[in-house]
């Protein structure tokens, strides 16, 4: 151990960090499924998954915000951007992401609902939707169609972007060839499947609750579609995991004794438990059962909530051990350190708890403003996707 | 006393090199305005050290020198430099395919040098390494700086600009040889910086000043009348984890396999 | 000229705020960039003057031997010649710049002999080592050896 790795640098925000974008770019993902792969299936999701994606999308910056041993100077990131470093890099993909995907998206999506609310709405939410109509309040037949093409050329844009985001994110950690956990061309594409997963994952928890709450039923052949893909996504990224942790195994280079000491010790529980065995093979079971067997609606539902929120555990797992257990060992191959969580500091758990119930909030103030299921605003004879 | 020095220049060897620019820039220092000595080119300095493992006795007078120098934090996991105590095992010849891994310790930095072994090893190997920043001519910590907060200075030195960095310690995570940490005073990262202040002055780093074996020297690749050659040329040398190729700067003689 | 048909116009509008917010951020980053960024490699050039800039501690032997000279010498034809004053007598660039005002510590012999010369098996063989314990059976190091010129 180098006397400078005892102090775990990268804390439970850093955890967070990957996770949430995670699900921003599942839940995008899950979204383009209807608009441009045609899956018609999911459509009544596509709205409440991209106000999900921008929910966590707002809250994304947070925790990297408040890691910061300056967050005041973060706008450096801007102004004299690096062009070698990825994190730097990863500031302009966010605002890219952001702004010219899933704003301009969800405002093309949202125009009528929009345009109707800014004649009906009063005091500040009409100066709201005022706001938010740009002055024009043109919901033509033609201008409709306009804004579909619009929708699903950004759409289109909006899944290399989203593969861009979060691969992104694993090209910060795969691209450090000090650190052999992390340093792998499959850490991209890894994090890319994980994204979906928890992303679908997330999407379909947040459906099933909408509904509740909502007292809308829910639309059987939605969630079992969705609980399709997610089953696929699942699969590949399963099979990238095992592929990577087959070949270090196999090629057993200079740094497996020590890594392979790891996951038998510090990160058995975290890794092998909870992120294999109850985060990812328990849900593949369960979703896999629902694929090969005729089950009851109610409780084929249940086994979809169970795998779903399984799923996620696995998947908040998976970044755990990533960023955490990438700075338990010494990069000298001898040694390990211990991450001790503190609760009431800047980058302790309580922190990590708020920006996690922070989008939720968001989400259900978006929800709000502007309502997934509303048909309001539909010209006559209804949008064209609605 | 001119005689005298030219005596001592004379009597002392190489290492002592640096003393004539050094005598130069003292009248500047002792006036407290170091910052006014005479002018450094930046363009015509290449820098880099060489370290002896076989010479190295452990004394752990550099370390304390750099946390003087410095001001650096006095815990040991904030370390511009330390030394390891490196103790490898002999071969196991009953089942000489078993890996031995070496014991290495380091108590607190090797600041107050190493009491012996609590467990000594039979028969085992033992020496000391010294470690620094490599300064790195291909750094990945530069590399991967999102504002350049942290940089290759033109002289070769791999410097933090303290008044810019935002702490976000990715500089730290890719640094191969744990040579980065954070300074709990100002949130901003820190690491050896060639003693910068004393290299421009002339004088030697802190830890080579103190080495009482010249286990440390200081060179500048630039200078064609720089010792350092001499001793690239006649010594077999390695930098830590070459298959890293970081371009690191800190040559070693007589580095053991082992050594990470 | 460009026309915008009738039925676009809300998204001519949402162009020109994108222009805008690009336009409102390169003024912004203007006024932000940091003097003498990028001169002579992605950072600021005044970093390393103020990398420069740092207070001195340690002296160097040069200015040891600025009045000094007569210990300088005899270490410098002694086996110790090697060491720098300050590797022993600790920084001194305050007593250099007012020798008045400060001294160098006092030296704790024994601990400081140790150092160097207390037997360890991780030492080189070339170093000279001695059972601190056994060897000086309780006297201090200095009662018999000299150390700006050491003798076995």
């Amino acid at each position: 151990m180098y006397p400078n790795e005892m102090e775990l640098q990268w804390s439970i925000l850093i955890v967070l960090y990957p996770f949430i974008t995670g699900l921003v770019a599942g839940a995008f993902i899950l979204a383009s499924l209807q608009r441009v792969f045609k899956v018609e299936a999911v459509k009544p999701t596509y709205r409440l998954a991209l106000l999900t994606a921008l929910a966590f999308m707002l809250v994304a910056p947070l925790p990297l915000q408040l890691h910061l041993g300056h967050p005041e100077r973060s706008f450096e990131m801007f102004t004299t951007p690096h062009k070698t470093s990825a994190m730097a890099m990863f500031g302009f993909v966010y605002l890219w992401y952001l702004l010219a995907v899933l704003v301009i998206e969800i405002w093309l999506e949202f125009r009528p609902l929009i345009v109707h609310r800014a004649a009906s709405e009063k005091g500040l939410l009409r100066l709201f939707y005022r706001a938010l109509t740009l002055g024009s309040t043109n919901l033509s037949p033609r201008s409709l169609e306009i804004d579909d093409r619009v929708g699903r050329f950004i759409t289109v844009v909006g899944i290399p972007s989203a593969f861009l985001l979060h691969g992104y994110v694993g090209f910060i950690f795969g691209s450090i060839k000090a650190n052999p956990w992390w340093s792998t061309p499959l850490m991209p594409i890894v994090f890319l499947f994980s994204a979906i997963v928890s992303g679908i994952a997330a999407v379909l928890l947040i459906y099933i609750i909408y509904c509740k709450s909502q007292k809308i039923p829910i639309d059987i052949p939605c969630l079992d579609t969705m609980a399709k893909y997610l089953y696929y996504a699942f699969i590949v990224d399963f099979s990238l995991e095992m592929l990577d942790l087959i070949h270090r195994i196999y090629v057993a280079d200079e740094s497996f004794q020590s890594l392979d000491f790891m996951v038998k010790t510090r990160l058995w529980g975290s890794q092998v438990l909870l992120q294999i065995v109850l985060g990812t093979l328990v849900p593949l079971t369960l979703l896999g059962l629902t694929q090969v067997r005729k089950i009851s609606i109610a409780v084929r539902q249940r086994m979809y909530v169970l795998a779903a929120a399984l799923t996620m555990v696995g998947i908040f797992a998976m970044r755990w051990n990533v960023v955490i257990g990438g700075q338990l060992f010494s990069k000298s191959f001898l040694g390990y350190t211990t991450y001790k969580m503190s609760f009431a500091t800047r980058e302790g758990l309580l922190p990590a708890l708020i920006v996690m119930v922070l989008p939720v909030f968001i989400l259900w103030a978006l929800v709000k403003l502007f309502p997934p299921m509303a048909e309001e605003g539909a010209a006559p004879g209804g949008a064209p996707h609605l | 006393m001119s005689l005298d020095r030219r005596e001592f220049l004379a009597q002392g060897t190489f290492y002592l090199m640096l003393t004539g620019a050094a005598s130069e820039a003292w009248s500047f220092i002792e006036s407290g305005k170091p910052q006014e000595a005479p002018g450094y080119d930046v363009q015509e300095h290449w820098w880099a050290m060489f370290i002896d493992v076989e010479k190295c006795i452990g004394c752990g007078r550099c370390v304390d020198a750099c946390k003087l120098e410095n001001d650096v934090p006095d815990e040991a996991w904030f370390s511009r430099t330390w030394v390891e105590r490196y103790t490898i095992p002999p071969p196991d010849m009953k089942n000489p395919k078993r890996d031995l891994l070496p014991i290495v310790d380091s108590p607190n930095g090797g600041r107050n040098g190493f009491p012996p072994l609590e467990h000594p090893v039979e028969g085992a190997k033992s020496f000391f390494v010294p470690k620094l920043c490599n300064h790195c001519a291909h750094s990945p910590c530069v590399q991967v700086c999102p504002v350049g907060a942290t940089f290759e200075s033109p002289d070769g030195v791999v410097l933090v600009d303290k008044t810019y960095c935002i702490g976000c310690r990715y500089c730290v995570q890719a640094c191969p040889y744990g040579c980065r940490f954070i300074d709990p005073r100002t949130n901003t990262v820190d690491k050896c910086s060639l003693c910068y202040h004393r290299i421009t002055k002339g004088l030697t780093t802190a830890c080579c000043e103190v080495c009482p074996t010249t286990a440390r020297l200081l060179g500048d690749l630039r200078n064609p009348a720089d010792p350092i050659h001499e001793l690239l040329r006649t010594h077999k040398v390695q930098v830590l984890k070459p298959n890293l190729a970081t371009g690191a700067k800190a040559y070693y003689n007589g580095l053991d396999a082992a050594v990470r | 000229m460009l026309r915008v048909p009738k039925d676009a116009e809300h998204l001519l509008r949402l162009a020109l705020l994108f222009a805008a917010g690009i336009a409102l951020f390169l003024i912004v980053r203007a006024f932000l960039l940091p003097a003498g960024f990028g001169e002579l490699g992605h950072f600021r050039t005044g970093a390393i003057a103020a990398n420069q800039q740092k207070p001195l501690h340690f002296a160097g032997r040069a200015a040891c031997d600025e009045c000094h000279s007569e210990v300088v010498t005899k270490l410098a034809a002694s086996k110790h010649l090697q060491i720098g004053c300050e590797s022993c007598h600790g920084p001194a660039a305050a007593h250099v710049a007012d020798p008045d005002a400060t001294k160098p510590a006092k030296i704790d012999a024994v601990d400081l002999c140790s150092r160097c010369h207390a037997a360890n098996p991780s030492r080189p063989r070339t170093q000279p080592q001695v059972d601190v314990a056994a060897h000086a059976e309780g006297e201090v190091c200095t009662e018999c050896h000299e150390a700006h010129d050491p003798t076995p």
